[in-house]
């Protein structure tokens, strides 16, 4: 009827008043110079970035991998395509841990692929042994990345497929991986727990699987074994010689026939990799498990704006300073950013945007934090925790404000307040280092110690407790103030020698790869990707209930 | 027949009964509800859910499968008819659309059949009795023997006299059903058998005629319409000389390549034939043309509405079911012969459950995917799609296995044609074997293109319609892998906009930092293709295969349940939609569609065969031996009984797990046996 089309008419047009309200106009020339360069310098980083991890991806020991594929095995990303529904994507986690770690030895990946693919409809944590990798033993890093995968999936409620091709603790450094509460026996503490939260646990075994690795399957929810090629033993055939003298072959001593049909170990018998993977398909799908979002959600729309356009905004110098929101609009829904409180403590930029239809709260750096943007960061914390809306930030930050003025008006009790927000929030949180992560800013911002659900790291990201030049400058005063006490000279040829090697090392562990190799952060990614990666990370985020928050003192 | 016909009322009738099925009585169903009559359908046990039931306003079971109990049972038709209050009968085509019996039963019951006379039905149907009405009326017939004595050697000796070849054909056949051609005296009682075996089964009667077979003919028959009131029209004539097994499977109106002359005197020469019998209603006259000459020959009339009347009705805008109703309910022909006129030109072609590749064998089975590309809004009623079927339904073993007539129209035979080929190509179906391909090439063919048919068309023309060693081109192999690279997954089942909206559904292929890269196998007529498939992120993939690399861009848009991809292969861009159907994958491109198997995994093929270890014929608890079946050396099936055990007082039967020698028996009749204990050796086994 006429009266309806009325009415439909003026929530259009209500609607379109609304949706240009909050489009964001870029202000960006990408044919400047400028722009020009600093696309430039973006692209050769991630190209750098592509080239490392095809590297990791290929894989360094090509004996290794012929051995593999010839015995009839998939290769371990091939499993993991194979378990995948059709066209699902991989949100794969730190490719580069133990990138350089070990000094000579290669240990790609670590050893072990990690991340979250849809199997059966259900997003899922794979976690893979690469037996190509030092017979998929564990090193320290292959256990914090295990470590790391489980912690993502108890936080988000995923459930677990253990994809288990290993040779157990890589014994010349079991002193690093056996002992510790963060080490390898927390791979079962972490299999119960979770099973007792009704996170499932699913195990798939490939290859070996002795001793201590034995609890992976024996530990799991529900578990497959593959024919002549998956054994389950607590003692492998010699040590069993060396204990008993009885002579046995791995097959009978614990192989799948053996397994599956006598002690019950295992539950399912897979003629094959592709078998086997096949049936932990029909394993989840069985789970009965559905995803319950208590979002209000919205059509998706792209950015208007193209993603490669990061390039030429950001560029590889950390001291050139742009537009936070140039950023926010290549990441978000139809670069639509509803802004809280844009006129006050302006160098924290807030405010309310859609990814893939879902609502987030973006806190973004425009420079160094004052009190005031320490404050405003504090009341969007709490305001996206009322909410219950996911919260994004983008790091880019040198740290608070130092001086007298900045101390006296409290700048230490100003951003302890946004740290208390930021620490106790409960809404799943995720934090991309878009350049510089120093300082008390790396708290503020959500750094890894405040357990956000995803950490990742742009190529041109540095972190570290301050830049390079700050921290030789400090110790270039402290000696100058020693020598001066002394009336000692200390010469700028002095000067060069002492900070030098300071700048250039924490240059060296300032580094993204650095940071990668050693897990503090989830992986380093193109800039272009962030949108891809952040959705996938809140899709993953947002099978997990989101919490009531309760906050800490906020000293007034 | 002297029982007068009930009378409708004037206002025509308010409730008709359909007795047919499939596209037919939905077809009459659509015109009845054009003209305010309430229809009531009937069916049988497997057309319970079919969609003439659903479009009906009633629906009345009649009978099981089998037509004989259902859809020609008579009796329970005419109860149906009565206790719904139908005042008319519409048999469709085919059942019992030609029989006098029935006619006259619905007389007798005061229900008007919509058709002729009985008398007029049966006159026809005998061709015997046909033919010589016809000589009498001056219709011009074809020399043969419609004789009473029908002694093998008396028809033998008739064909003889007429001289080879000869068609023998059976006296109440239609439909090609009980119709042969004996080329030479030796073939010709083998022939006969065969004819009258095929006219007693369908028809329960075996009485032959025979006649001159007329090398390359044409087939083309004239549509007729008479009314109570002695008016009789011809609506020009339809051609259908391209048919096989003797059935048409494309028909068109006007015959292309008649004069004026010749379609005048045609036309006369079928209302002639329809007079001599006071034909009422809606009837096709047969005729075999001379491609030559130009002459005709009577070879039957066909007292029903037929398969291939929409052609008709699109080259003359009338709607010959409404013009039935109209008839049978005393109204006058809506129009006359001084009204009618021929407009542009008309194609039908048939889609059946078929193979063309298998001497076009008919088949049966589940329309997994029924889909059309096209809007029939888009074309001003210059397309119709007549079907009874719907995606999910079955096509019965029991009836005729025709899925839908695809009707077109256009402004001259070229135009038309070519709308008839992109009809055929956007009519999509997957799950069984279908003859749109064929029909496609059959649209292609230059002969068919220049009207150059005859009745032996698809025999003359064999290697052109049936190229041989037809391969994949890259561009198809690439199109299938990536549609399956990218296919949707499983929604969960309230498909939420949430899972709509997901990235994990919408971000196809995605790897960090690098490409996913995988190897699609597919499976065409025995050969396998490996088509590696990489994603370079978006829409963007590289694919090789058969030695080619092409760069593949896609763009997918969801189009009444199946996908739609617009692909481009190398800066070109071709559309194609996806169907996948368990092993099987169906490309509909604009060339017809391209059928691949996706072929078993390893794993798959292990289990069938079950060589794996876990299969050995063991006790499945413990037990005594009650019977042992097999000896040592004897060779067993798979699945066959080897060994009896009694456990807790059950019986359980142990089979071979596989098929093979038998070595060894470890245990005899009466022996404990404990769980597990294997209780056959195969020779390839190794005893322990």
């Amino acid at each position: 009827s006429g009266s309806c089309t009325k009415q439909w008419q003026v929530v259009r047009t209500y609607q379109s008043a609304d949706a240009k309200l909050a489009r964001f106009e870029t202000a960006i020339d990408q044919d400047t110079e400028e722009s020009q360069n600093n696309a430039q310098r973006m692209r050769a980083l991630v190209q750098n970035l592509r080239q490392t991890i095809d590297q990791i991806v290929a894989g360094t020991d090509a004996k290794s991998i012929q051995r593999h594929v010839s015995k009839g095995k998939l290769l371990v990303r091939d499993r993991i395509s194979t378990l995948l529904d059709p066209g699902s994507p991989f949100l794969e986690f730190s490719q580069l841990a133990g990138y350089k770690l070990y000094d000579k030895e290669e240990v790609p990946a670590g050893g072990i692929i990690t991340g979250i693919g849809r199997v059966s409809g259900v997003e899922c944590v794979i976690a893979g042994n690469d037996a190509t990798v030092k017979a998929g033993t564990y090193y320290p890093i292959t256990v914090k990345k295990h470590l790391r995968a489980q912690e993502i999936a108890l936080q988000n409620r995923l459930p677990c497929i253990y994809l288990v091709d290993s040779g157990g603790a890589n014994l010349p450094r079991q002193a690093d991986i056996f002992a510790d509460k963060e080490h390898f026996g927390r791979i079962f503490y972490n299999q119960a727990n979770m099973s007792a939260q009704g996170i499932p646990q699913v195990a798939i075994v490939m290859g070996s699987c002795t001793a201590g690795g034995a609890y992976v399957p024996a530990m799991a929810d529900e578990s497959i074994i593959v024919k002549q090629q998956g054994t389950i033993f607590l003692g492998g055939p010699p040590l069993v010689k060396a204990a008993t003298g009885e002579d046995v072959s791995a097959e009978d001593l614990g192989g799948a026939d053996l397994h599956t049909s006598r002690s019950g170990v295992a539950d399912h018998f897979a003629q094959d990799d592709v078998h086997a993977l096949h049936l932990a398909r029909r394993v989840v799908a069985n789970l009965n498990i559905k995803k319950n979002i208590t979002l209000t959600t919205e059509p998706v729309e792209e950015p208007l704006y193209p993603a490669e356009d990061l390039y030429g905004i950001v560029g590889e110098d950390l001291k050139k300073t742009y537009d936070i929101r140039e950023v926010i609009a290549r990441i978000v829904d139809g670069s639509r950013f509803d802004e809280f409180k844009a006129r006050y403590g302006e160098t924290l930029v807030t405010g309310f945007a859609r990814l893939y239809g879902f609502p987030v709260g973006i806190i973004g750096n425009n420079g160094v934090l004052f009190g005031e943007s320490a404050l405003k960061g504090a009341h969007f914390v709490e305001l996206c925790c009322q909410r219950g809306i996911p919260l994004i930030f983008l790091q880019n930050i040198t740290g608070f404000m130092v001086g007298r003025e900045a101390e006296a008006s409290g700048i230490a009790k100003h951003g302890a307040k946004m740290v208390t927000a930021v620490a106790c929030a409960q809404v799943p949180k995720f934090t991309v280092v878009v350049g510089g992560s120093y300082g008390a800013g790396n708290y503020g911002m959500n750094g890894r110690a405040y357990s956000p659900r995803f950490l990742y790291m742009w190529p041109n990201a540095r972190i570290s407790v301050m830049g390079g030049e700050q921290a030789a400058g400090v110790l270039a005063q402290v000696t100058r103030d020693q020598r001066q006490r002394e009336k000692k000279e200390f010469s700028t040829d002095e000067e060069r020698v002492l900070k030098d090697p300071i700048i250039k090392r924490f240059e060296e562990e300032g580094h993204p790869y650095y940071s990668s190799a050693r897990l503090w952060d989830d992986g380093v990614i193109d800039p272009a990707d962030t949108r891809h990666v952040l959705g996938l990370s809140l899709s993953a985020a947002l099978n997990a209930p989101i919490s009531p928050t309760k906050f800490g003192v906020f000293r007034m | 027949h002297a029982k007068p016909q009930a009378s409708p009322s004037a206002s025509g009738f308010s409730r008709i009964l359909i007795a047919n099925r499939g596209e037919i009585a939905c077809r009459i169903i659509r015109t009845a509800r054009k003209m305010g009559i309430q229809t009531v359908a009937v069916y049988s046990e497997p057309d319970r859910k079919s969609l003439h039931v659903d479009m009906a306003d009633q629906a009345c079971h009649i009978g099981p499968a089998s037509s004989n109990e259902s859809y020609l049972n008579q009796q329970r038709i005419i109860e149906s008819a009565m206790k719904t209050g139908a005042q008319a009968i519409h048999p469709g085509y085919g059942f019992l659309s030609q029989s006098p019996e029935f006619a006259q039963l619905c007389a007798d019951n005061g229900i008007i059949f919509i058709g002729p006379s009985p008398r007029a039905i049966g006159d026809m149907g005998i061709k015997s009795t046909s033919k010589t009405l016809m000589e009498n009326a001056g219709v011009p017939i074809i020399k043969g023997y419609h004789g009473d004595d029908q002694s093998i050697q008396k028809l033998k000796f008739e064909a003889k006299k007429i001289g080879f070849p000869v068609m023998i054909k059976a006296f109440r056949g239609g439909g090609g059903k009980g119709m042969r051609v004996a080329l030479s005296e030796e073939e010709f009682e083998q022939q006969l058998e065969s004819a009258k075996r095929e006219s007693m089964k369908s028809f329960g009667d075996d009485a032959m005629l025979v006649e001159k077979y007329v090398q390359r003919p044409r087939h083309v028959e004239v549509q007729v319409f008479g009314d109570h009131h002695g008016n009789c029209v011809y609506l020009f004539e339809r051609d259908c000389s391209v048919q096989r097994r003797h059935q048409k499977i494309i028909e068109e109106a006007p015959a292309p390549g008649i004069s004026e002359e010749t379609r005048r005197s045609i036309g006369e020469a079928a209302v002639k034939a329809a007079k001599a019998v006071d034909y009422v209603g809606a009837g096709t006259v047969e005729f075999i043309l001379d491609p030559v000459r130009h002459e005709f020959f009577f070879m039957e009339m066909n007292t029903r509405l037929q398969v291939e009347h929409p052609v008709t009705e699109m080259i003359t805008g009338t709607d010959l079911v409404a013009w039935q109703l109209k008839v049978a309910a005393g109204e006058r022909l809506p129009l006359l012969q001084k009204d009618l006129q021929i407009r542009g030109h008309s194609f039908e072609a048939r889609v059946y459950a078929e193979n063309p590749e298998d001497n076009f064998m008919p088949g049966a089975g589940s329309l997994t995917h029924l889909s059309q590309d096209f809007d029939l809004k888009d074309y001003g009623g210059t397309i119709r799609v007549e079907s009874g079927v719907r995606q999910g339904d079955q096509v019965s073993v029991h009836y005729d296995p025709m899925i839908a007539k695809l009707v077109v129209w256009g402004e001259d035979r070229s135009s038309a044609l070519r709308r008839l080929r992109s009809v055929l190509t956007g009519y999509h179906i997957s799950g069984l074997s279908t003859n749109i391909n064929f029909l496609t090439r059959l649209c292609d063919n230059a002969a068919f293109q220049a009207a150059d048919v005859s009745t032996d068309f698809i025999k003359e023309r064999h290697s052109e319609l049936f190229p041989e060693g037809q391969s994949p081109s890259p561009e198809q192999l690439a199109g299938a892998a990536v549609a399956l690279s990218i296919q949707p997954k499983v929604v969960q089942s309230d498909g939420s906009a949430a899972a709509r909206n997901d990235p994990f559904d919408t971000i196809k292929n995605w790897r960090l930092n690098y490409n996913h890269s995988h190897i699609v196998k597919l499976k065409q007529k025995g050969k396998e293709y490996d088509v590696r498939v990489i994603s370079k992120g978006g829409s963007d993939y590289r694919v090789s295969t058969s030695g080619k690399d092409m760069k593949v861009e896609v763009a997918v848009e969801d189009l009444n349940g199946s996908q739609q991809f617009h692909i481009t292969v190398d800066g070109t861009t071709s559309r194609f939609s996806f169907v996948r159907d368990q092993a099987k994958v169906m490309l509909f491109t604009q060339d017809g569609n391209v059928e691949f198997e996706v072929p078993a995994f390893k794993y798959e093929s292990l289990l069938a065969s079950k060589e794996s270890g876990a299969d050995e014929a063991r006790a499945p608890m413990p037990g005594v031996i009650e019977k042992v079946m097999i000896h040592p050396g004897q060779k067993v099936e798979a699945g066959q009984p080897l060994i009896v055990m009694i456990a807790m007082k059950m019986e359980y039967v142990i089979k071979a797990p596989r098929g093979g020698v038998i070595k060894k028996i470890p245990v005899k009749q009466g022996e404990n046996v404990k769980k597990n204990a294997q209780l056959v050796y195969y020779e390839d086994q190794t005893a322990s």
